[in-house]
């Protein structure tokens, strides 16, 4: 035998310079896949995991069992948080670019996986993000001015200045706080949501993972723990195909679903068209409505595609096909709910231009505001001194008197040197 | 001779020794294709190819465990670490496994695995892409735990580490990547093209693991460091107007305490500088050789200047680095100490 059929290395399917080829992707058509009782047994239903559930249609149309009810409201609430999302992650995108954000990461393209999933939810259910998921504060109507606040480390940044451009939390919202540690909230998401069983609550949580960090032992951590507790919890995949230059296939998606990997704990597992609002919302709704009525944990595959850069830091150019994304097969999110809402008569071009251009003024807006509170060069700025605080509830000794260095510090003159040099 | 920055250097050392020994082998995200988030593998996996430059799956666990198992079975393993902040999920593989398998079995079971990782910040990356946890793994017996200062040593103490049959945590101060650092962000940026230290050789050489190197000889003061803090520290001696003598530790464990103690009796004097946070941190380790070997030539408290107690921010950065001028100042304090 020859190393190379010994030594199996994945392939993504297209290269720089290859023409893009999405034919690995199992697709199934709109409204084919059956809807089963929330409370069936996973036994009964674990081609969920293998099929893929899609309700919009081609023209528009919301078809099959999946079809959530949900009013022209709600539809048009998640269009608008879609839109304006986009709105704010094109706006920093750009002022990274300009020196005022000492980083940046998209969510371009993967829209309605956050957005429908919020809106699915109930406000008191405990959500634990990944960085791709500002969706689910623009969705839960966190103001865009405290988001973007954080992004420059300013006076008013809910974290101080300790943390990274959109490592967000919302703690009045329930949004966790978003680690630089992939995955490490997917066992979070279930400890909470074990809690809630234990305290006979109501309210579950939900957490997402990129598809590439479920190869972190964490997310089989978070799987055995909700399926030995049955917690009430709902674990999201997004599989967006690449990580940052490893296409899914890195994580072990070459020949299996992400969603699959939940049979093997006995979660009920399903996988989902990201990029289809209604299919996203209906899958969630389900997976939420199996936790409250004591079935346990669900988890759920998101099939997307990111279509910008992994972060500002990156260049996705040379990894893969330049143009890949025109090739993606289940099209953009908002283009697609744009187009059930016209097709339901209760929407028009005209409309979509007044929403898009009323929500990038709002975005203009807050900008400004948000400048107005200053960054991390420019003032006002946060204080210093405000570093020590935090690390626990109260200063001990050495870190007062590590304060009180830094202080004494800032009057030191140095014997030879200038005193402005370090 | 060439000119090379550190990742020139390191891509050298790794490329030099996977040419020498077809059992150098090298795994991590995004090294292979991609040739690594800082490049530090770039061209490698077209050289040598999938099965030797292996792009692996975001799990340091898996990393840590699979390169222990190559190692066990002839394979000589480099681990790469996308950043040390991200080397957790590996601990238990290091320190229950990798650390113990040679005393454990009596010799039976060794794993030669190097493990890159780059560390340190002043490049806002906030608390997970900044962090120094050398102390972390000098703290684990069984471990070698190295930091270059720059792209000489930087290659030389690399191949050390891959022909090392023991274990070596290899950590890389990101922020001198490109350009030495003496610490002020408002100085413009060099790079090592004119620097002595990034004149490499392109071939094959060693710089020994285990010896410290005097970086500047002087007779007021020993200044013990290592990685970008060798650079600070040359900053701030000039700023005290101090004749110090500044020590780069290199290879933290095992530590060359000869170097070090020679260097303390003759000056008296001592501060010990890292960027890692300061409650035991690695500096309480070399406080206590000196204080051990050195007692009775010490004309002064030995002092530490390090991170504070904080997780390291993304504002403040400067604030928060040990930079020229709070070396400096412990410098002079320790200058003008009875
Ligand atoms: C424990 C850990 N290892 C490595 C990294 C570096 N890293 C940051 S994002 C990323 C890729 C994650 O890909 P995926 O989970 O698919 O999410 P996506 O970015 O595609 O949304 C990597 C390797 C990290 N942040 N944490």
């Amino acid at each position: 035998m020859t190393q190379a059929a010994r030594f199996h290395v994945p392939h993504p399917s297209a290269r720089p310079g290859e023409a893009p080829d999405f034919g690995y992707l199992r697709l199934s058509a709109a409204g084919a896949v059956e809807r089963p009782s929330p409370d069936a047994r996973v036994h009964d239903i674990e081609h969920l995991a293998y099929d893929l559930v899609r309700v919009l249609d081609d023209d528009g149309q919301a078809v099959g069992p999946w079809a959530p009810s949900i009013s022209g409201e709600t539809l048009r609430a998640g269009l608008s948080a879609m839109v304006l999302t986009r709105a704010f992650d094109d706006r920093l995108l750009r002022m990274q670019r300009q020196g005022k954000l000492s980083f940046f990461m998209q969510t371009l393209g993967e829209e309605a996986v956050s957005v429908a999933a919020a809106l699915a939810l109930q406000p008191g259910d405990m959500l634990f993000p990944h960085y791709r998921n500002v969706g689910l504060h623009i969705a839960r109507g966190h103001n865009p001015v405290e988001l973007m606040c954080q992004c420059l480390s300013n006076s008013r940044d809910m974290c101080k200045g300790r943390q990274m451009p959109i490592m967000y939390h919302w703690a009045r919202g329930n949004i966790f706080s978003i680690s630089g540690n992939l995955a490490t909230q997917f066992p979070q998401a279930v400890g909470w949501a074990m809690a809630a069983a234990i305290k006979n609550e109501q309210h579950i949580a939900a957490g997402w993972v990129g598809e590439g960090s479920t190869a972190e032992a964490d997310f089989h951590h978070a799987l055995t723990f909700a399926a030995v507790y049955r917690a009430p919890v709902v674990l999201n995949v997004v599989n967006n195909q690449w990580a940052i230059s490893s296409f899914q296939g890195f994580a072990g998606g070459e020949r299996r679903p992400f969603a699959a990997r939940g049979l093997g704990y006995g979660i009920a597992s399903i996988r989902v068209d990201g990029n289809d609002f209604l299919a996203v919302f209906a899958v969630t709704r389900w997976a939420a409505e199996r936790a409250r009525m004591g079935r346990g944990a669900t988890l759920i595959e998101l099939v997307t595609y990111r279509r910008g850069a992994h972060s500002t830091s990156d260049d996705p150019s040379r990894y893969r096909p330049r143009d890949e994304w025109k090739a993606w097969p289940l099209g953009d999110p908002i283009d697609r709910l744009q187009a059930h809402l016209i097709a339901r008569g209760e929407w028009n071009e005209a409309d979509q231009a007044a929403l898009e251009a009323d929500r990038k003024a709002h975005v203009d807006a807050c900008w400004r505001e948000a400048l107005s509170y200053g960054s991390m060069t420019e003032a006002p700025r946060l204080d210093q001194y405000e570093l020590f605080e935090d690390v626990y509830r109260d200063m001990p000794r050495h870190l007062i008197a590590q304060r009180d260095a830094l202080r004494a510090l800032a009057d030191y003159q140095p014997k030879a040197g200038p005193a402005s040099e370090g | 001779m060439a000119q090379m920055n550190m990742v020139q250097a390191l891509n050298s050392a790794m490329d030099v020794m996977m040419e020498r020994d077809p059992g150098v082998v090298i795994l991590g995200e995004d090294v292979g294709y991609f040739g690594g988030v800082f490049r530090c593998t770039e061209g490698l996996q077209k050289k040598y190819g999938e099965a030797r430059v292996i792009d692996a799956p975001i799990a340091e666990g898996g990393i840590v465990g699979c390169a222990i198992g190559m190692g066990v079975n002839g394979l000589r393993p480099i681990a790469e670490m996308q950043f040390a902040d991200y080397i957790y999920p590996g601990f238990d593989q290091i320190v229950s496994e990798l650390a113990r398998l040679r005393h454990r079995t009596a010799g039976d079971f060794f794993a030669p695995v190097t493990i890159r990782a780059p560390c340190g910040g002043g490049i806002r990356g906030g608390q997970t892409h900044s962090q120094s946890p050398e102390g972390i793994f000098t703290h684990v017996c069984g471990l070698k735990v190295v930091m270059p200062s720059n792209p000489r040593d930087a290659k030389g103490l690399l191949i050390s580490a891959i022909e090392d049959d023991d274990p070596v945590i290899f950590f890389e101060p990101k922020r001198l990547y490109h350009g030495p650092f003496e610490g002020d962000p408002e100085q413009p940026a060099t790079s090592w093209a004119e620097h002595p230290l990034g004149e490499v050789p392109a071939d094959y050489y060693t710089v020994p693991l285990g010896r410290s190197q005097v970086v500047r000889e002087g007779g007021d003061v020993t200044v013990l460091c290592y990685g970008t803090m060798v650079h600070v520290a040359q900053a701030a001696a000039r700023l005290a107007g101090a004749d110090a003598e500044i020590v780069d530790v290199r290879t933290l464990a095992p530590l060359d305490a000869d170097t070090i103690t020679a260097s303390v009796r003759k000056t008296g004097r001592c501060v010990i500088v890292h960027e890692a946070t300061r409650f035991s941190g690695y500096g309480a380790e070399l406080l206590a050789t000196v204080q051990e070997e050195c007692f009775y030539h010490l004309e002064a408290p030995v002092t530490r200047v390090a991170g504070w107690d904080t997780p390291y921010p993304h504002a403040f950065e400067w604030d928060y680095f040990p930079g020229p001028r709070r070396v400096a100042a412990a410098i002079e304090n320790v200058l003008e100490a009875a």
